[in-house]
């Protein structure tokens, strides 16, 4: 991690870096986090009220469980699975194959901090693209939880919207801002460590890949039971 | 000048260089060669800093690289410009973008001057119209091209080519032994080739360093190298029946 920070580049030329990053990790993971967003607050919806039908539970708990579930679980910690799978993959892949095909060692000859150079924007766009998508990954599933409520007639609009508001905890959304801070931060850093330590040929970097999400998910998931611990 | 004082390097139990001395004079392609597996790779990444060596010093005209701190190491690396095996392009850059990518990082020359000297470039290796071509669209020898292009655009006083020759056919190999010889000459670089390919032995070896086992078994040139006695330097040169032939 130290070495990320010596014998930097320009600030420009990290500035261009990022912003490349930004896209292919931010914007190119859009479709995917709304889809499984969009399915994830309509499932939620459904079997909450499956669960939870009976005369003395009213209906507008539906919406509320929803929104904790998503503001506090779902959204930060399957969002960072996903991502995972599809960001960590990709950083790992990409690292992996710069590495044996001597492309890391062409930037090392030519006096630049490869690790610096590769590593730094992925985990700087990681942190600044993750918390968007978590929000907009957020929206989408109530968005999704109301759409399947209303049109399966689970729910009215009117008592979905009751529940969002009910009793709701401002604290859950700082609570998913961190989380999503941390995911992003162990999903980049750990899929570029396999890909830039990535020898061999391109089994390795396939095994690269795969021990980046693998690694990636478990360190997730440990993460989320210790932040849940501390923050809650 | 390159000097190179008494390298020995191992990986855990296994030493692969065994003291291995030298001088790579300025203006002259600088030769290393010997069978596979005997350590010229390790050497080279030994001269340009990819690997340390256990034992022993690495001189840039008296610049003490092996030992060197983090400013005089990239000071160095800064002056070194390297052919790798597989060319080694950035397959997320175009051509342009790749031989631009030193000017880009390590000066601050404008836009219009880095390219007037990339198409410069580009022109002494004999590439044309391909700026806007990705790597992944070069043949093999274009690629060396490319990759020559973007080691000397820099201006380096050190040009380091590993395996320049390989994959290629051997007119396209021809090619790139003359073109390393003639920048070596117009540029007045220090130039060192890592090769086991007896044609370029021939064609440009104006100092040869023999590796055998991890050992400098013999020095020379291309002159000279047709006449040793050495055993295993004869079976490494006149390996195929064409050279056996020839003797």
């Amino acid at each position: 991690m130290i070495s990320l920070l010596e014998r930097r580049e320009k600030f420009r030329t990290y500035f261009s870096l990022t912003i490349n990053e930004c896209i292919k990790i931010g914007y190119d993971s859009l479709f995917i986090v709304s889809i499984v967003s969009i399915f994830m607050g309509a499932v939620t919806t459904i079997q909450t009220a499956f669960n939870l039908v009976g005369p003395l539970i009213p209906d507008y708990v539906i919406s509320l469980v929803v929104r904790d579930m998503t503001l506090l679980e779902l959204s930060p910690t399957i969002i960072a699975i996903v991502f995972a799978g599809k960001v960590g993959s990709n950083i790992a892949g990409e690292l992996g194959t710069m590495r044996i095909t001597e492309q890391i060692d062409a930037l090392e000859v030519m006096g630049v901090n490869s690790s610096s150079y590769l590593v730094l924007p992925k985990i700087i766009a990681s942190l600044l693209m993750f918390p968007i998508l978590v929000i907009i990954s957020a929206t989408l599933a109530i968005g999704g939880g109301y759409l399947a409520g209303v049109l399966t007639d689970v729910i009215t609009g009117q008592e979905y919207i009751y529940g969002l508001r009910y009793e709701f905890n401002p604290f859950n959304i700082p609570f998913a801002l961190v989380k999503s801070y941390v995911f992003a931060f162990i999903v980049a850093s750990i899929s570029s460590f396999q890909g830039y330590y990535t020898s061999g040929g391109a089994l390795e970097v396939g095994k690269s890949s795969t021990n980046a999400v693998t690694n990636s998910c478990i360190a997730i998931l440990i993460a989320d039971y210790v932040l849940a611990q501390v923050l809650l | 000048m390159i000097e190179i004082k008494n390298i020995s390097k191992s990986f855990k139990d296994k030493q692969v260089l065994f003291d291995v001395s030298g001088k790579f004079e300025k203006g002259r392609t600088n030769l290393i060669i010997g069978a596979s597996g005997t350590g010229k790779s390790v050497l080279l990444k030994c001269l340009v800093g990819l690997l340390e060596p256990d034992v022993g010093s690495v001189l840039f005209d008296g610049r003490d690289f092996s030992r060197a701190n983090k400013k005089l190491t990239t000071e160095i690396r800064r002056e070194i410009g390297m052919l790798f095996q597989g060319s080694a392009l950035f397959d997320s850059k175009n051509v342009e973008e790749n031989v631009k990518f030193p000017l880009d990082i390590l000066t601050d020359t404008p836009e219009k001057e880095k390219l007037e000297k990339v198409n410069h470039c580009l022109e002494l290796v004999g590439l044309n119209k391909v700026n806007q071509k990705m790597p992944s669209e070069l043949s093999g020898g274009m690629k060396k091209r490319v990759g020559i292009a973007r080691a000397i655009v820099n201006d380096s006083k050190y040009l380091f080519c590993d395996e320049p020759n390989s994959g290629l056919d051997p007119l396209t190999a021809i090619k790139i032994d003359d073109l390393i010889l003639e920048l070596t000459q117009k540029l007045n670089t220090t130039t060192i080739v890592v090769t086991h390919d007896m044609n370029s032995v021939v064609e440009i070896g104006e100092y040869i360093m023999f590796l055998h086992e991890g050992k400098k078994l013999w020095e020379g040139n291309n002159k000279k190298i047709l006449k040793t006695n050495i055993k295993q330097l004869n079976e490494f040169v006149f390996s195929n029946k064409l050279m056996k032939k020839i003797k």
